[in-house]
């Protein structure tokens, strides 16, 4: 950097910079802050922005009258799941294109991409009626299928780009010394993969965590994420404004916190490497 | 090279991936292709019969399309300019030397990490709710009225709450591909004595211009089928009925599948048209 940099600009520079961010980051501030008010805090004109009486009751109320952990469970289970069984499938599919590369192996990638561009909202019926057919409504493994399959794209996509990074002369060293396809993936590909398949598994978490479309269409009471907690919150009967922000701060923390680990991998991931 | 054991090898570890997600695309579609023919009445007497083109024809003379025609663009268009435009000058902003870049990357990306009932719920109570609202106490506090901003303003309610989503999503992509982007060649053109706004048209706009198709294109595929905003906002009413949410209508709530399935089928191929850009690039950048 051979430009001098004037600290008078960079104090300009991180003014600005504050203040957007903050301006940006400010619902979410908002919505923590207002979890901590008494209801009547919660719409008090002038707003009370931190001089109030500070208060965990609306965690617990809510936690009481809705069974948050219920919610927080099944999007444990339905985000983790699905990613999990997604990665179980992608890892074979992924790492026969990146190292057996044939003359397909690009149209078949770009193919399961094009699935992912499908609409959802164009398939709603026929997933709708699979699933009443074969009992699979307001289940947990009904969702943790259908989210697998919407992510398997960027998964399998996700680990090829990884996987192509690792250089391929190791694999043909470990080859040469006669190691058996098994080992070869168990001993030498593995540990060079662990971190790629890492991030792949944290982008997807997010990702399912926050589905709101297939989890909204196909969960009633029993299989419900938290998307769908959330959205009972929407009729009006009952709307209070600390305990809608404590229920949403208990819904985003989690990947809030999950999410600051994974910027990098969201380029990857979201652009399908069209971007790097 | 490959051996022919380890090329039907890997064949067989790609198979489950393949058949999975081929069963994925061909059931569903060919069941709503299937549906869109049919006049498919789950609740009035079930399957009646075929049907021709009249769902397609129906779905698109019907009172409700056109509005939705222009909710949707309004929405997408809307939603892709702001974002676009503040996502260049924000990561423009990101990339200067500053102090606690790395805490203000996070604030900035933050909203897109809430899902997206959370930020539909939190915006249209408590900041665009008319009585308790932020902004309807700004508004009190400047002695102006407070708007019913769900009401009144309803497109630029969701234009507001998506911007928020994807504006993170936008600046993020463009703040690394500015990374990217030579700084000799910015400090050529400054010796030269071209001024800073030439500079950004001539070098950092060219430069941005790959990852600015992109982030169009692949907001548009997520703008174009959002849902859950509009579910737990106006639900549709006041003229925000978007193409993916008349179509979720008439599936589900109106029980008309062959209407809705018609519907599904233009949601389909419209998406496909900008799937098939998008893919062009990303194609592209495959072989290099």
């Amino acid at each position: 950097m051979a430009r001098a940099v004037t600290s008078r600009r960079k104090t300009i520079n991180t003014a600005l910079a504050w203040g957007v961010g903050l301006i940006i980051f400010f619902p979410i501030l908002w919505t923590i802050l207002t979890s901590f008010k008494t209801e009547g805090d919660a719409i008090a004109y002038p707003p009370k922005f931190l001089f109030f009486d500070w208060t965990l009751e609306n965690y617990s109320v809510v936690q009481e009258r809705s069974d948050y952990m219920r919610y927080l469970w099944n999007s444990v289970i339905i985000a983790g799941g699905s990613t999990l069984l997604g990665i179980i499938i992608a890892v074979p599919a992924a790492w026969s294109m990146a190292f057996v590369p044939s003359k397909r192996t690009k149209d078949i990638l770009m193919w399961m991409l094009s699935t992912k561009m499908l609409p959802a909202v164009g398939v709603l019926y026929p997933i709708y009626l699979m699933f009443i057919k074969l009992g699979l409504l307001d289940t947990r493994i009904g969702l943790v299928i259908v989210l697998m399959l919407i992510n398997l794209p960027i998964i399998v996509w996700m680990l090829y780009t990884y996987f192509k990074e690792i250089p391929g002369e190791i694999l043909e060293a470990a080859r040469m010394d006669g190691a058996t396809l098994k080992e070869e993936i168990l001993h030498v590909l593995t540990p060079m993969a662990v971190p790629g398949i890492a991030s792949t598994i944290l982008l997807n978490v997010i990702l399912a965590w926050n589905e709101a479309f297939w989890t909204l269409n196909l969960t009633a009471a029993k299989a419900g994420p938290l998307t769908a907690f959330i959205a009972s919150y929407s009729s009006p009967e009952g709307l209070f404004y600390a305990k809608l922000s404590a229920a949403s701060t208990m819904a985003i923390a989690p990947i809030l916190i999950l999410g600051w680990f994974s910027q990098k991998q969201l380029v990857r991931g979201l652009t399908f490497g069209a971007v790097k | 090279m490959a051996t022919k054991a380890s090329r039907s090898a890997a064949r067989i570890m790609m198979a489950p991936a393949v058949i999975l997600l081929l069963g994925w695309m061909l059931v569903p579609l060919i069941m709503t292709l299937w549906f869109s023919f049919r006049t498919y009445l789950p609740l009035r007497g079930g399957d009646l019969g075929f049907a021709g083109i009249d769902n397609y024809i129906r779905f698109v003379t019907s009172s409700a399309f056109w509005p939705a025609v222009v909710a949707t663009m309004t929405i997408v268009v809307g939603a892709l300019l702001i974002t676009v435009v503040f996502g260049v000058l924000l990561a423009l902003l990101l990339d200067q030397p500053m102090w606690g870049q790395g805490i203000v990357r996070i604030l900035v990306i933050a909203p897109f990490f809430v899902m997206p009932t959370v930020s539909g719920l939190v915006w249209k109570n408590m900041f665009l709710d008319s009585v308790n609202g932020l902004f309807s106490h700004v508004f009190k506090f400047f002695g102006a009225t407070p708007v019913e901003w769900m009401i009144d303003k309803p497109f630029f309610s969701i234009i507001l709450i998506v911007s928020w989503q994807w504006l993170p999503f936008a600046t993020l992509i463009l703040l690394t591909a500015i990374q990217s982007l030579d700084s000799e060649q910015l400090e050529a053109a400054e010796m030269d004595g071209a001024p800073p706004l030439k500079r950004f048209w001539f070098i950092t706009i060219p430069h941005l211009s790959r990852a600015i198709t992109v982030v169009l294109l692949i907001e548009t595929i997520f703008l174009l089928s959002i849902f859950a905003e509009i579910f737990v906002t106006t639900a549709g009413a006041f003229g925000t009925k978007t193409l993916t949410y008349l179509i979720f209508q008439r599936v589900l709530e109106s029980q008309n599948v062959g209407l809705g399935s018609a519907g599904g089928v233009y949601a389909i191929v419209l998406a496909n048209i900008v799937a098939f850009f998008l893919m062009r690039i990303v194609g592209k950048n495959l072989d290099a």
